[in-house]
């Protein structure tokens, strides 16, 4: 036994030494000045491809050479990325550059002082300053400082229809709230459900209550609960909002059994390309949905246009609601500033932009508009480019932009309104005492 | 423990008939790795309790801010009556359902094998894939069920009992017919030969005999339902509003997406001081304790 027992603590030795050469890799990451690799991590989904190309080519180029250094690119799949990101930020392995959504996403690691404020670096960089679209840049932004670099493509919420629907009902894409509700009574009348909504993912109700907070009250009523007033959620606005999204319930203008459909496992969707639902509000990647799931419907007949606007509001139609796009932030403790910094210059370049668009999203870099013609569906993308570039304001979609505290209570108050649960009173009074 | 090594370096590895009482260090492993992954999770959950902490830098000792807030969170209430519900109500129909099919599954039929065999699928896939399976045929449009099933209270209560049942049957099934087929052939002959017809000898030979078989299958449901979480993630996300949010979904919630740790942490305690002084209870109640064979004076 005796010789057992010496073997077992030698093991549990040797277990405890390697564990505390681990952990002095991970401390050492921290400090350090000149060379190192760059740990980039990002959600691995589909279009994480782009992120790979952008690696190995910073990786081949010259200005790695010079900062010394090298990417590598760490792909967190699944819905969980958050609880990924926050989890490994919390630890000594934390990620030196990491793919986030901007406002709520990164408040907590900028009060922990996890994040490197970008302002200075891209103020005098006429690449980064002038390389992206400036609404965009600016929805990077916590307290008027900069912690973001757009990575992604944009991805505003609009209004999709079924054309051939649309023909057959001699029917027109609404201006005006009214007309929405005149298009509706028509629809209900030729026993078409006016709206698909996956209602069992909850954030598809979010969407309804965002375009028409910013339609009724403009895109400052929820600025200043963005910025933590909670009291603005007693504007006029927002109740008027809830009332109007009651009323659409009431009406059945999204069918019966909204609340057991799902966005995520394609009932949506499905309704609307076999013309059981006229319409669907969301986000611009429905059109890659619904392209992977029914083409020929995705190219012919599908259309858009942007949420109408309500009559005597003070939110401009030209207003969009949605995620601007996804960013890369740099964490403070990065051990080679100047590499990460420099692959973060790459996402302004053209042969970034060429495979964003490639990859069927719509970049947010300047130089983009002109590369259009070479996205896989033109007129959409260029609908997109503009409408962003028009948009006098770009609202984060509340979910994302609130402080992770709030936003789930957040989401669990608007399913209360959209199944009856609360009513739009309530459901401003349940808001006001969030915090 | 002197015995096992005098054992073990005569006779080397191996030679485990002649190791009379093994030696506590045979408990090693699992105790360690109890420890590691079990007692100390634990443990850590109970002092973060104590603390705020949001995943980055170090906890905040807050004292018992967070037990304050639990008890006084309209929330729990509501969550304590669901997961009672849940339990109560999961017990009845996976218990009623598994006793009459472990009790036909028992009869030594060819078809009975079989479709036995068929019966367990369920068990062996993972409970997110049942889940995701159930999200779809519940679609009102596209599924089998045509009604707002997830949008009312009594809908998604009854969706996540369904599916749990679903899942859990089989395996309580076969507890039951390992129960029944422990029952001694001569008690049907004489209860035969007595006149008992089949529900006479169902309700005074089978159901007697199974009790400690039911009181075993009975405290897993119990603490298994105390622990339900995937199926209530998937399909209801604890709604319509929070009327399906059970504790552990509160708990899942407070973490990992609120992430206020110390809250969670606290919910985390608090349920496992619940499902231990409840599963207490349960042997003290059934006399699980003591176990008394059923088959006393035979």
């Amino acid at each position: 036994m005796e010789s057992y027992s010496r073997r077992w603590f030698l093991g549990a030795g040797a277990g405890v030494v390697a564990a505390a050469g681990l952990t002095a890799c991970g401390s050492g990451s921290g400090s350090g000045g000149s060379g190192g690799t760059v740990n980039a991590m990002t959600y691995g989904d589909d279009a994480v491809k782009v992120q790979e190309k952008a690696v190995t080519r910073f990786n081949a180029s010259a200005a790695a050479k010079t900062a010394k250094g090298k990417v590598k690119l760490q792909k967190v799949p699944g819905a969980d990325y958050p609880a990924k990101l926050r989890t490994a930020m919390g630890s000594p392995n934390a990620p030196d550059v990491f793919f986030n959504w901007g406002g709520g996403s990164i408040k907590a690691y900028k009060e922990a002082d996890q994040l490197i404020d970008l302002t200075d670096t891209i103020q005098s960089d006429s690449v980064l300053k002038s390389g992206f679209l400036p609404s965009v840049l600016a929805s990077g932004a916590l307290e008027n400082k900069m912690y973001g670099i757009p990575m992604r493509g944009m991805q505003p919420v609009l209004v999709f229809y079924n054309k051939t629907l649309f023909t057959e009902h001699k029917l027109q894409a609404p201006k005006t709230w009214d007309q929405l509700l005149d298009l509706n009574a028509k629809l209900k009348k030729a026993k078409i459900t006016p709206f698909a909504l996956g209602g069992a993912d909850i954030w598809p109700e979010l969407m309804w209550l965002e375009y028409l907070v910013d339609r009724i009250g403009g895109p400052q009523v929820f600025a200043k609960i963005k910025d933590g007033d909670t009291s603005a959620w007693g504007d006029p606005a927002v109740l008027k909002a809830a009332e109007a999204a009651k009323q659409l319930i009431d009406d059945g203008a999204f069918g019966k059994g909204f609340s057991s459909v799902a966005y995520t496992n394609g009932g949506a969707p499905a309704l609307l390309a076999k013309g059981r639902a006229a319409m669907h509000l969301m986000g611009s990647w429905e059109y890659s949905t619904q392209l992977g799931k029914f083409p020929d419907f995705a190219k012919k007949d599908l259309g858009w246009f942007a949420f109408p606007s309500y009559d005597g509001g003070a939110g401009d139609i030209r207003n969009v609601v949605g995620n601007p796009t996804n960013y890369w932030s740099v964490n403070a403790r990065v051990s080679n500033k100047d590499a990460a910094i420099a692959f973060l210059r790459d996402c302004a370049s053209e042969a970034y932009t060429k495979d964003l668009i490639a990859n069927g999203d719509v970049p947010t870099t300047t130089i983009a508009e002109k590369l259009l013609d070479a996205s896989p569906n033109p007129e959409f993308a260029k609908f997109q480019y503009q409408m962003v570039q028009n948009a006098p304001a770009f609202t984060l979609s509340w979910d994302q932009a609130v402080d992770p505290n709030v936003s789930q209570p957040m989401l669990t108050e608007v399913n209360k309104l959209f199944v009856g649960k609360s009513s739009p009173s309530q459901f401003v009074s349940a808001l006001k005492g969030l915090k | 423990m002197s015995s096992s090594v005098t054992t073990r370096t005569k006779g080397g590895p191996g030679r485990g008939v002649r190791a009379g009482r093994p030696s506590a260090v045979w408990a090693l492993p699992a105790v360690l790795f109890f420890t590691i992954f079990a007692v100390a999770p634990m443990a850590l959950a109970f002092y973060l309790s104590f603390t705020k902490w949001n995943g980055l830098g170090d906890p905040e000792p807050v004292g018992l801010a967070n037990w304050q807030k639990l008890f006084d969170d309209p929330r729990l209430t509501q969550s304590l009556t669901v997961t009672v519900l849940l339990t109560v109500v999961s017990w009845a129909f996976q218990t009623v359902v598994s006793l009459l099919l472990g009790v036909w599954a028992a009869g030594r039929q060819r078809n009975r094998a079989f479709l036995s065999a068929v019966f367990f699928v369920p068990f062996l896939l993972s409970s997110t894939a049942i889940s995701l399976l159930f999200y779809a045929l519940l679609d009102p449009n596209f599924g089998i069920i045509h009604g707002d099933t997830l949008g009312t209270t009594s809908g998604a209560f009854l969706a996540i009992v369904f599916v749990g049942g679903w899942q859990f049957i089989p395996f309580h099934t076969l507890i039951y017919q390992g129960g029944a087929r422990q029952i001694p052939e001569v008690l049907y002959q004489a209860a035969a030969m007595d006149g008992a017809g089949r529900y006479r000898q169902f309700f005074s030979i089978t159901l007697p005999q199974l009790r400690n078989t039911a009181t075993t299958s009975s405290v897993l449901m119990i603490v298994g339902s105390l622990t339900y979480f995937e199926t209530v993630l998937i399909l209801t996300q604890g709604g319509p509003g929070t009327d399906t949010a059970i504790l552990p979904y509160l708990m899942y919630q407070a973490g990992f997406k609120n992430y206020d740790f110390g809250y969670a942490s606290a919910v985390a305690s608090f349920l496992v001081v619940a499902a231990t002084a409840l599963s207490l209870l349960l042997v003290r109640l059934s006399g699980f304790g003591n176990m008394r064979s059923t088959r006393e004076g035979m």
